[in-house]
């Protein structure tokens, strides 16, 4: 009863359109990295001193940083978008025009994207560096100033550096799925990767075997981006002298749901290597049972 | 305390805190004890409702090691605190070296507090050490040590580590100058704290309970390297449970109970003939 006809997988163009790419869908990649890198990275910077503002003395400021948060971690990036680039031209407030900075061209579009990723994400890094600052013990900011430190210094030497170790795990949370919102910037027609994928799909019809390239090197930079964090977190841990192993086999083993056997007495921590306080996600990587 | 009336007059003027001095009596000019370090009159402190400081008066000579001692809640943390103006006070003075700490006298004869710039330059000639050492866990024991120097005093990094590395030396630990806190034991911590406020050569250390969180066995590095310093004529107030080094090394103790000071004295007095009834009840639930 069951009909073969329909079922069709072009093996040969799926296997194709992965391993050799057209030049258009390299190009819709390369646009996806880079308006995720500039919008986090810009991101990053405005998210700290909304965090900083928030701790501001004088009210009104910190009222801004609550509206700003709440606007635009309230609203959804679609429509964020299609505000910034077609609201406000469609208003007469503010349209984006093309800048060329030599040879190389920014279009219009790509920018109205990078400063909607860069406004919302910037909300969310506000709150996640805000945490971070809290998560330093207060005793750090005294220390700095029982050395005379003024509370700018306390702040720029002893603070946000310690607060970086809580930032990166949330930050590396946030720009994993930075990488996937951009398709969203398909709408306004940014030549990502996703609407060069939609491209590819109405010229071909290979609808199945397209979107499942795209879903495959959309996974591969979220992996990418997956080791580079650790990497990041494991550097950040020999500034702070805790020495984190390397995974091993049995590790990723036991993450992939292989029962562990009498973890506990090996995975205590040796006498003279204290757990400092707070640091809750160590017990992780010493191994703690599962539970 | 005695020289109060005859100290030199061009120093700030004794208005009170609060706004109506003169309503409270105190017309004449209060100035610091020429020989003090510290010289506190009549601190009050409140957390909201809860008054922890009722008027605290102490003053502390040059070289002098004076030991706060005390039940729990009694007020001696805060009043610590107090002196290097980590808390502010609601009532009272503070003078540090000569200088009102925190606070300065407006033209109406008011105290204001200072600029936080300001407060900073007097905090750096205060030396601080916390009960949980708060030594940054991201740098290293040398760098814990210079970093106040290299920032604050814009001292070379050269002639900073040069120092850091001899301070380390002093208080033992010469071996551990680029291990990080993390790799310490509580009383090298401790140790790495006490070089850390060193470093600023302060005229002046406050030890906040020191030793209430080491093990046992790490209380005796701690107190030899603070014996040390007392030896070598560091002024140093010291709260402190330590009720064997108070009596070894104290030139002074001072009972502190429900936020006013009950009773002070050489240790013997203290120790031996206390004359205070909490005093008694205190040190008779000690042993």
């Amino acid at each position: 009863m069951f009909s073969t006809a329909g079922l069709h997988f072009d093996y040969s163009f799926f296997w194709n359109s992965l391993v050799h790419p057209s030049t258009a869908f390299l190009q819709g990649l390369e646009t996806t990295v880079y308006l995720a890198v500039i919008a986090q990275a810009l991101a990053t910077i405005i998210g700290l001193f909304l965090a900083l503002a928030r701790r501001s003395r004088i009210a009104p400021v910190r009222a801004f940083v609550w509206f700003y948060t709440w606007i635009f971690r309230g609203t959804p990036l679609l429509i964020q978008l299609v505000i910034v680039y077609d609201g406000l031209a469609a208003a007469g407030i503010y349209s984006f025009n093309n800048i060329s900075i030599g040879s190389f061209v920014i279009p219009s579009v790509v920018q109205a994207a990078i400063v909607t990723f860069t406004l919302n994400e910037a909300a969310y890094m506000g709150e996640i560096i805000r945490a971070a600052l809290n998560a330093v013990d207060p005793g750090q900011f005294e220390a700095a100033m029982s050395t005379g430190m003024s509370p700018g210094q306390a702040m720029r030497l002893v603070v946000v550096p310690q607060a970086v170790r809580f930032v990166v795990p949330p930050l590396g949370n946030d720009f994993n799925a930075m990488m996937k919102n951009t398709s969203l910037a398909s709408v306004i027609g940014v030549s990502e990767m996703f609407l060069v994928t939609q491209e590819i799909n109405s010229s071909t019809f290979n609808t199945f075997e397209i979107y499942t390239v795209a879903a495959i090197y959309y996974l591969a930079l979220t992996t990418v981006w997956g080791f580079i964090q650790s990497a990041i977190e494991r550097r950040i841990d020999r500034r702070w002298g805790i020495a984190r192993p390397r995974r091993s086999w049995s590790s990723w083993a036991s993450s992939w749901g292989r029962r562990r056997v009498a973890t506990v007495g090996a995975a205590a921590a040796p006498e003279d290597q204290a757990i400092p306080q707070g640091l809750g996600t160590l017990r992780e990587r010493r191994g703690f049972p599962r539970l | 305390m005695s020289n109060r009336s005859s100290a030199p007059a061009d120093l700030p003027v004794g208005a009170m805190f609060e706004r109506n001095s003169a309503r409270r009596g105190e017309g004449a000019a209060r100035s610091p004890a020429p020989d003090a370090i510290v010289d506190a009159s009549d601190v009050h402190k409140r957390f909201g409702s809860l008054e922890v400081l009722k008027g605290v008066s102490l003053t502390v000579a040059r070289g002098e090691v004076v030991v706060l001692i005390g039940a729990s809640g009694s007020g001696k943390t805060t009043f610590l605190r107090c002196i290097n103006h980590f808390e502010r006070i609601d009532r009272g003075q503070i003078f540090v070296n000569g200088r009102l700490i925190g606070y300065r006298t407006d033209a109406r004869g008011r105290l204001v507090e200072e600029r936080a710039k300001t407060i900073a330059r007097q905090r750096a000639e205060i030396g601080f050490v916390f009960q949980h050492f708060n030594l940054y866990p991201n740098r290293s024991a040398l760098e814990n040590v210079t970093l106040g120097p290299r920032k604050v005093r814009k001292m070379p990094r050269e002639q900073a580590d040069e120092l850091g590395r001899r301070l380390l030396r002093r208080v033992g630990l010469e071996s551990k100058v680029d291990v990080h806190p993390a790799q310490l034991s509580g009383g090298q911590k401790q140790r790495v704290a006490i070089a850390r406020a060193l470093a600023m050569q302060p005229k002046l250390i406050l030890f906040d309970e020191p030793t209430s969180a080491l093990d046992p066995e790490m209380i005796g590095e701690v107190l030899a390297v603070m014996r040390d310093l007392a030896k070598e004529g560091m002024t140093m107030v010291v709260v402190s449970h330590e009720m064997g080094f108070a009596r070894e090394v104290a030139d002074r103790v001072v009972m502190m109970d429900d936020g006013v000071i009950v009773e002070e004295g050489p240790p013997a007095q203290i120790f031996d003939r206390p004359a205070h009834e909490r005093t008694q009840s205190f040190l008779a639930k000690l042993l």
